[in-house]
């Protein structure tokens, strides 16, 4: 280390002002405190406050809370990448596979995002932004891990440059700018990250019969219409026996009365989920674990909840919008199940919605970024209820959509500002009505 | 129920701002502050609210096929078509109806009204409002519905403008480079609030 410093002090004179890479300067002083504690210390008049947090320690925290996710997302892509295939594999075989398919992501992700960050810097003029960090690490894990390298490239690019440099770096975006990323790709290139779930899977590989990628949400759509189809075909088959009733007709109805019965919606579902072509794969506590295919980081619920409980204790992350987000997701789900009548999406249950797709990964990683998320406490609860409402919308009633948890951040983003300016007002006028009522 | 679906469907899905990129102008232009927006965004819905439903009732008592007979002009009017009229016939009603409105605010809030300035008289050329007249031309609603319609690209529109006016009161803070501020980055805002609201399209009510 002492080696590093005195490496760092013979250069820095190069870098300060009158030095011939003054131009440079706020690289150097990137990697000088990225590396070190800065050294200055603010004015010596007027109250002082000792604190070890920066945005670098800020930052660095929620990569660490990350981390869980990222390790258990390598894991998880090279065992779908196995089971598809119905290979038997060690866990070390998986983590390779994992490694091959992610790492080239994390590293084009950051490559060309810090690039442009440093192209900015010089050009503006302003500190390097650690923000990227995070950022950097986010994109790949919500990228599908079948995604083509350029398409990452582009993604990140379009996310820096217009998401955030054009206002002005870290802190001042408008949109998440990992979610502007993935959204961009979304819309942009729809055929690589719409439709079934993503495993890798090179071409000409072979899978194992029966094989779907079929989304949790689609299988439970399956099985509700039928479901459905099951009650028409018993109470056909009532009416049959009530108009004829000879033995055969009774009993044919008796056994479609079984089928119907055995078939109440939400057992159904449930069932359903639980017997797709793996045995088990979409299980409750196995889509809680996260061993289902999905984006890289996204599938595990459980690490989730690790990261949520780093941000939380650290401070680092609000707990009022990752809580509301999910109890908005919750009630509204339970509020459409109530009233699915002829929409077979709104069968799910309402705790299964908790663990499919993104929808803890947004909650924790995503909606409490605290630049694009709502600012005032009350704000947060508001904000944090809308999303999860949105995203159970998105997925009940346009379930093209996979990952509407992603596109519900998005617009509550698009309102927070809104959001925060009301609070404020309706403070400012119970405040006004207090001191005037005295 | 189809009147909540149309409602809904001009707030979000349709939404006159983010899917068809009209009225752009006072859009862009009045959005600097949050109560200004407001009050435009209200007159926006009270001309909408008005002129789609009285255009309806122009284009089906006066303008189309037949209808100058049914109002008793007799039979040698069967076979008029006066649609050659529709666009000038909508303007004028949009601009009266637009006076009506810019006298009222006057009157009740002198304050929004010079806030408004002259983008108050240019709600009668608001791309945003002849487009709505002719959308519901377009796609034969009734009277109900043209309604629900007006009031509802009204309200889409308002919801657009205030959400703008609020992430531009916030970027006082931002460090835009220079050449992008004002309009520049509006538009860009513009664009990624547009991206946001595509999460509505395609939802199937």
């Amino acid at each position: 280390m002492n080696f590093l410093r005195k490496q760092l002090d013979s250069v820095k004179p190069h870098f300060e002002k009158g030095g011939k890479y003054h131009k440079f300067y706020y690289i150097f002083e990137a990697i000088d405190t990225f590396l070190f504690a800065p050294n200055t210390v603010a004015p010596t008049k007027g109250a002082q406050v000792r604190d070890a947090i920066d945005m670098k320690r800020l930052m660095i925290t929620v990569v660490i809370a990350m981390l869980p996710c990222l390790f258990f997302g390598i894991y998880n892509v090279g065992y779908q990448h196995f089971l598809a295939q119905g290979v038997e594999a060690s866990a070390g075989e998986m983590i390779l596979i994992g490694l091959k398919q992610v790492l080239p992501i994390i590293i084009v992700s950051y490559v060309v995002g810090l690039g442009i960050e440093f192209a900015f810097t010089v050009w503006r003029k302003h500190p390097v932004n650690e923000g990227f960090l995070v950022t950097g690490l986010l994109i790949p894990l919500i990228m599908p891990p079948d995604i083509p390298l350029w398409q990452v490239a582009l993604g990140t690019a379009f996310a820096v440059i217009i998401g955030k440099e054009a206002f002005g770096g870290t802190g001042m975006n408008i949109l998440n700018v990992a979610l502007t990323a993935r959204a961009f790709l979304y819309f942009a290139y729809p055929a690589d990250i719409s439709g079934n779930v993503w495993t890798y899977l090179p071409e000409g590989t072979e899978v194992v019969s029966g094989y779907s990628g079929a989304t949790p949400l689609a299988v439970s759509y399956e099985a509700a219409v039928s479901a459905k189809q099951a009650v028409i075909a018993y109470e056909e088959a009532a009416l049959l026996a009530a108009e004829d009733p000879t033995p055969l007709n009774q009993a044919a109805a008796e056994h479609a009365r079984h089928v119907a019965d055995s078939l109440n919606t939400g057992h159904l579902v449930s069932d359903a989920l639980a017997n797709t072509w793996h045995e088990g794969l979409y299980d409750f506590s196995n889509m809680f674990f996260g061993l289902i295919p999905g984006s890289i980081g996204e599938t595990s619920t459980l690490m989730c909840l690790i990261g949520a409980l780093i941000l939380i204790i650290t401070g680092v992350g609000s707990w009022k919008i990752m809580v509301s987000v999910m109890a908005g997701a919750y009630l509204t789900a339970l509020g459409l199940n109530q009233v699915a009548g002829s929409n077979e999406y709104l069968l799910m249950p309402a705790h299964y919605h908790l663990v499919i797709g993104g929808l803890a990964f947004g909650a924790v990683y995503m909606a409490t970024d605290p630049v694009t998320a709502a600012q005032t406490e009350r704000g947060k609860w508001i904000y944090g209820f809308l999303i999860g409402f949105l995203s159970i919308l998105i997925r009940a009633f346009n379930p093209a959509y996979p990952e509407g948890v992603m596109l519900a951040i998005l617009l509550m983003n698009v309102f927070a500002p809104l959001i925060d300016y009301y609070v404020v007002q309706a403070n400012k006028k119970r405040r006004l009505r207090r001191a005037t009522a005295v | 129920m189809e009147l909540i679906n149309i409602g809904i469907k001009s707030i979000f899905i349709e939404n006159m701002i983010f899917a068809y990129f009209l009225g752009m102008c006072s859009f862009l232009a009045v959005s600097k502050k949050v109560s200004t927006a407001i009050g435009l965004g209200s007159a926006v819905v009270f001309v909408n609210g008005i002129t789609v439903p009285v255009n309806w009732l122009i284009q089906e008592k006066l303008l189309t096929t037949g209808a100058l007979a049914k109002l008793g002009l007799g039979s040698a009017f069967e076979n008029v078509n006066l649609e050659f009229l529709q666009f000038i016939m909508f303007i004028c009603t949009i601009a009266a109806i637009v006076q009506l409105v810019e006298m009222v605010i006057e009157k009740v809030s002198p304050a929004l009204y010079s806030n408004l300035g002259i983008f108050l008289p240019l709600i009668a050329v608001n791309c945003a409002i002849l487009g709505s007249s002719l959308f519901m031309v377009q796609r034969t609603y009734t009277l109900a519905e043209a309604t629900v319609f007006g009031v509802g690209s009204g309200v889409g529109w308002l919801l657009a403008i205030t959400a703008l006016a609020a992430i531009r009161e916030k970027l006082k803070y931002s460090n835009v480079p220079a050449p992008l501020k004002g309009l520049g980055i509006t538009m860009f805002i513009t664009g990624l609030m547009a991206f946001a609201f595509k999460s509505f399209i395609g939802i199937a009510l």
